[in-house]
């Protein structure tokens, strides 16, 4: 019964934590220009990538951390961290999963994805990223027939050096922010997905990240295009194993949407979120954005935050097309020591455009939360709306909830409503589920999913399978 | 000994000289109450002489502070029980006030409430078919729609809804002992007939029900083996179901001064 | 000029100013209490090191006073105001008023008659001649030179302002009006008013708070006022902005409440052309009460920012918060509104209501209502709402033959009446429908419907 879901919820141990033996062919902590030239070298890019690279290195050097969230965290040591690791034999990448190294498969198996089966069973396409490195992509022939093209974003500079070049750092500029300039100069791998004019992708497709390597931070580069009339639901999920050190991570997506795409970008995070005592755990510092750049486009964020020490997290949606639609949907919950800013931007730029933000805290232990949201509608948004429901449930007295929204309003055409609460559990309602024999533990369950409902609706069914199973809500399945 | 056993499958709820105080004030002042298997109780009285204050300690609601007396439930003492091990056992309270649950669905409650049930007397879960069976069954008796499952627990849900709501869950749960706590208020006459109707098909050899209501009108519905009524914290009078067409007739004012006297 | 030099510039125009005064001060009163010239240094250094905020600033990220850093504002000891249009301004209601002219108090102007036994409501001049070291107790308990560089640069100035003293138990019946007109002077002046309420246990008093002036005045007020409720004490605070809208104004508001206490301010904020106020209440007794109702009407290019903030420092504190906001032309408005829940402050109520109407393309709101909470056992919640008017009952009131025009200010009127239903001093709720109506669009023409109502309500 959803018992074992409270035990997650307040009491879980980390159940994902153990360390994969794989030979690493890793560079020295330390960053400079060598070490940016030997990450481009390795992968093999083109003279132009990695001018770009050091580009944003040299914007980085002049930037500091931010430190308007509300975090707590000692200094990160930049210098301490090793920017490159990959497993060896990269030439030789493994064409099918009976050639995938047995220990990433029984990694995948400890983490309970047995990707072979759950791939072929969903209809998904897997592009597994194992220390930075893409080591399997599947569907690959299916996606092609569509003239859907789903690569890692080393292979995507390789063989369509022109998109890359059209479409990466248009969303987030090497400058946006600190991590995103670290991103610019270091990242190792990531995601390419381009959909052409009036193509909806056929299978939903998804990528599982895992930080593996000690000492390794992780520099995701994700970049979805969406032509004219095309679809896409994109899927990522993380685990990551228990280590003492606090592990940095600093991903950068960007989607683009044009006329009437429709992207759909949903997330399951459930990092090592420390110990106890806050001990361990990752750092994780996303640059997420979407450019709704066409008319009527619609992008849709979706995320499960359970994880990591730290989480600084925004994704926001550019509405710049007439009538677009920008959309985003969370449920954080933050246990423990775990600290967690969160929050979307929705900047309105185009006619007409909507947004719509749905945001679920849970704050448990000794965890921080809070809710960080702009919404912004500029002069020529006539008859922009925005709604925002922004709701905290605390569990304990330990613990903190926080909401910070942001409303800049430059346009009386716009409609704009904004809704917070912080309440915690209604005992009134702990009596009700109590007094129908429900344990105390299997109510919370139930309320706290209740809580929930509106932002798992928003999650794809193989997604909400995995979101639901994070939060042990075995209550979903029993009925039909 | 025999003649003992049989006595304790009789005597279903037992309440022996009970205090209990709200907030520093004393509501019930040493009430004695026991209801046999098989019968249907009336509590009445007027406002404020405690009648949803019993119902709310049997079932185990905080913020009630038990200052003398017991509980016994077919030989268990409830005041040890957590609520929901009452609530397993068969003591089921149905709300004055029904409360809304945001995003949980009614067929969740009630599977989990089923499930917990059966969990506590060592049975296994009820298999999804059966329990769709039986939901669909009872929502039929109580003229509900089955969309009504699909929506979060009493949320946007009118008076009368709630309340059929909480007759719905007796069926499907069939305690031992039902409470119902002013199930009667807020409801037209029509819905009131479901009501009653659910509540009667509720009525068994082996089952008690207390009802607590401020008006005589419920009893017409659902005529009581007993009715008690209750005056500043204590049983004033009881009586068969005539009692309550005399308060019916007469008001509460002449039992209070009997008391008083 | 760099950033660097601007700043220090424009500090050094105030510094200058300070020095000036300090020395004109000494040679026409003599020495100060030696406390009152030691924060006069902590103020003048705490300035000196911060300088004006800057939009870089979190709390001034939408509000620029560049108009006030690079003024030059000159001190005054005048008084003088023509009492026929003093008349004509003041608010027409039966109180106990104390009058200042651009800071300078004005005995002339003032009123107190006969204030009920152990009610004591004085300049801060006269408070200090009587007693200063019943002033220096209290003063800059709550808002000391950390505030903000405002309050830094008030405790600097700091000379003139109201002093209330309210027994244990005593009850005020008529309202108590401090009364700040702003003058159109040669040269802008400035001041630096200080108000100090000390509300004993279970006291009750309503204060109106009252700038007014005359129209072409561009002066510049940096007010503080700290307000002390000991336990049980009500207190109804009225603040009505009415200011001319070339003066610039800073206010820093603290209250600070014991047990049972209540607080309600009500923050009606229609003139000045550059308004910020910071409203905060320190909830540090069980059962204590602060409600905030706030109003405040922009046009042209006011600029009104209004930042409250309630700090439950308490079990069982209760907060309760209504803005509403109308902007017109190329005003913007501001509003920040916080909830704090200290960690253990348990069985806390907190709520939070701001809705905005924008009546032009060309006005703007930023909103941010936050929360803030470290413990579990809490009802808090905020709502925020930015829009137009609903088209809907424009269009019901048009099917009942009013004109589109008509039916619009209606509903605008009928806005900001959500707040004004909660004024209970008729004098104030009447003179605030009348200005809305006013500053409506002269086509709505709605003073003549508010004025016939009033009248017939008077009947």
């Amino acid at each position: 019964m959803a018992s074992q879901e409270m035990e997650q919820l307040v009491r879980r141990e980390y159940k994902e934590g153990f360390v994969t033996d794989i030979e690493s062919d890793t560079v020295p902590p330390g960053l400079d220009e060598s070490v940016i030239a030997f990450i481009s070298n390795k992968k093999g890019e083109p003279e132009w990538m990695l001018e770009w690279r050091l580009k944003a290195y040299h914007q980085w050097l002049k930037m500091t951390p931010p430190s308007w969230a509300h975090l707590d965290y000692p200094p990160i040591d930049y210098q301490g961290i090793s920017y490159y690791s990959a497993p060896k034999r990269p030439e030789d990448r493994p064409q099918s999963l009976d050639e995938v190294d047995p220990k990433l498969l029984e990694t995948y198996e400890k983490l309970g994805i047995p990707l072979h089966e759950r791939a072929a069973l969903a209809g998904v396409a897997v592009d597994a990223v194992f220390d930075s490195v893409s080591v399997t992509t599947t569907f690959k022939e299916k996606l092609h027939e569509a003239g859907v093209i789903f690569s890692s974003i080393s292979e995507a500079i390789r063989d369509y050096p022109e998109l890359i070049k059209q479409y990466l750092g248009t969303v987030v500029p090497v400058a946006d922010n600190f991590f995103a300039a670290l991103n610019s100069a270091v990242f190792t791998d990531g995601s390419f997905v381009f959909v052409p004019k009036g193509v909806t992708c056929p299978m939903e497709l998804s990528t599982y990240f895992r930080i593996n390597a000690a000492n390794t931070g992780q520099f995701e580069r994700t970049l979805i295009i969406c032509e004219e009339g095309a679809q896409v639901s994109y899927l990522e999920g993380c685990t990551a194993p228990m280590r003492d050190e606090n592990q940095l991570h600093a991903a950068v997506v960007e989607l683009v949407a044009l006329d009437d795409a429709y992207i759909k970008y949903s997330t399951v995070q459930n990092w090592y979120p420390g110990d106890e005592d806050g001990k361990g755990g990752i750092y994780n510092f996303v640059t997420k954005r979407g450019d709704c750049r066409g008319d009527r486009s619609r992008i849709s964020w979706t995320q499960v935050e359970t994880g990591s020490a730290i989480t600084w997290k925004y994704p926001s949606c550019v509405l710049r097309g007439k009538d677009s639609i920008g959309e985003f949907y969370s449920v954080a919950v933050t246990n423990g020591r775990q600290q967690a800013d969160t929050g979307t931007k929705m900047i309105h730029i185009g006619e007409g455009s909507r947004s719509y933000i749905v945001s679920k805290g849970i704050s448990a232990g000794r965890s921080n939360q809070s809710y960080r949201g702009l919404v912004k509608i500029g002069p020529r948004a006539k008859g922009a709306r925005n709604f925002t429901q922004c709701d905290s449930l605390l569990i304990g007295d330990q613990c903190g909830a926080h909401t910070f929204p942001y409303q800049e309003i430059g346009n009386s055409t716009a409609t704009i409503e904004h809704e917070a609460t912080t309440s915690k559990i209604g005992e009134d309602q702990l009596f009700y589920c109590q007094s129908r024999g429900i344990s105390e533990e299997d109510a919370v369950s139930m309320i706290v999913n209740g809580f929930c409902k509106d932002v798992f609706q928003e999650l794809p069914m193989e997604f909400a399978v995995e979101a639901e199973a994070l939060l042990n809500v075995t209550l979903e399945g029993a009925v039909g | 000994m025999t003649a003992r056993r049989i006595e304790k499958v009789f005597k279903m709820l037992e309440v022996k000289d009970l205090h209990v105080t709200v907030e520093g004030k004393e509501i019930l002042k040493g009430l004695n109450l026991t209801i046999n298997a098989g019968e249907v109780h009336a509590i009445m009285g007027p406002n404020g002489a405690g009648k949803s204050t019993l119902s709310a300690v049997i079932a185990g609601k905080e913020g009630y502070e038990v200052t003398g007396g017991t509980i016994t439930f077919e030989g268990q003492d409830v005041l040890e029980m957590e609520i929901e091990e009452r609530a397993q056992a068969g003591l089921l309270l149905g709300f004055q006030y029904p409360v809304e649950i945001p995003g949980v669905k009614n067929i969740y409650l009630l599977k989990a409430a089923l499930n917990a049930q059966r969990e506590a007397r060592g049975e296994d879960e009820i298999p999804a078919p059966e329990f769709l069976k039986l939901v669909k069954e009872k929502l039929a008796q109580m003229k509900m729609d089955a969309s009504f499952l699909q929506r979060a627990v009493n949320e946007g849900f009118s008076g009368g809804e709630k309340k059929r709501n909480e007759i719905l869950q007796m069926l499907v749960l069939q305690p031992r002992l039902a409470m119902l706590d002013e199930i009667d208020s807020g409801l037209d006459i029509d819905a009131m007939r479901v009501v009653a109707d659910g509540v009667n098909s509720l009525r068994a050899e082996d089952r008690g029900i207390l009802l607590v209501t401020h008006y005589q009108r419920l009893l017409d519905y659902i005529v009581p083996d007993r009715v008690h009524v209750l005056v500043e914290g204590r049983i004033a009078k009881s009586g068969d179901a005539e009692l309550a067409r005399e308060l019916e007739a007469r008001g509460y004012d002449w039992v209070v001064e009997e008391t008083a006297a | 000029m760099s950033d660097v030099e601007q700043q220090s510039s424009e500090v050094k125009t105030f510094l200058d100013r300070l020095v000036e005064r300090n020395a004109s001060r000494a040679e026409s009163q003599g020495p100060e209490p030696t406390w009152i010239a030691a924060r006069r240094q902590a103020g003048a250094a705490r300035f000196e090191a911060l300088g004006f905020p800057t939009r870089r600033n979190e709390a001034w990220k939408y509000t620029d006073v560049r108009a006030i850093a690079r003024g030059d504002f000159e001190l005054t000891d005048s008084a003088e105001f023509s009492p026929a249009s003093a008349a004509a301004i003041t608010l027409p209601v039966e109180a106990y008023r104390l009058t200042f002219v651009d800071g300078v108090y004005s005995g002339a102007l003032s009123d107190l008659g006969d204030l009920p036994s152990g009610v004591a409501v004085l300049p801060l001049s006269q408070a200090l001649a009587e007693n200063h070291e019943a002033v220096g107790g209290p003063l800059g308990r709550l808002t000391g030179v950390e505030f903000s560089p405002f309050s830094a640069l008030n405790t600097a100035f700091m000379e003139e302002g109201a002093v209330v003293r309210l027994a244990p138990g005593s009850v005020v019946e008529k309202p108590i009006v401090l009364q700040f007109l702003s003058r159109a002077n040669a040269k802008p002046v400035m001041s630096h008013p200080r108000i100090l309420v000390e509300a004993g246990a279970r006291s009750q008093a309503t204060l109106i708070e009252h700038h007014v002036g005359e129209s072409e005045a561009a002066n510049f007020t940096n007010l503080v006022a700290e307000l002390l409720l000991d336990r049980g004490a009500i207190l109804t605070h009225y603040k009505l902005q009415e200011a001319p809208l070339g003066d610039l104004h800073v206010a820093s508001i603290h209250v600070e409440q014991g047990r049972d206490s209540r607080y309600t301010s009500f923050n009606l904020n229609l003139g000045g052309g550059l308004v910020r106020n910071d409203l905060i209440s320190e909830l540090n007794g069980e059962g204590a009460e602060a409600n905030f109702y706030g109003l405040f009407y922009g046009q042209g290019r006011q600029h009104i920012d209004n930042h409250t903030l309630a700090n439950h420092n308490a079990p069982r504190t209760f907060s309760n918060e209504n803005y509403k906001g109308i902007l017109d032309d190329r005003a913007r408005g501001v509003f920040n509104g916080k909830v704090v829940v200290k960690r253990d402050s348990q069985k806390i109520e907190g709520f939070q209501s701001n809705a905005n109407l924008l009546l032009s393309d060309r006005a703007e709101i930023d909103a941010k209502p936050e929360l803030e909470i470290y413990a579990d056992d809490v009802k808090c919640s905020h709502g925020t709402t930015t829009g137009q008017l609903d088209e809907e009952a424009v269009f019901a009131l048009r099917t009942r033959g009013i004109d589109e025009q008509t039916a619009r200010g209606l509903l605008t009127l009928a806005f900001a009446g959500e707040v004004m239903e909660q004024v209970s001093l008729d004098a104030i709720a009447e003179r605030v429908e009348l200005a809305v109506a006013g500053k409506l669009p002269e086509r709505f023409n709605l003073a003549g419907l508010v004025e016939a109502a009033m009248a017939l309500h008077d009947e």
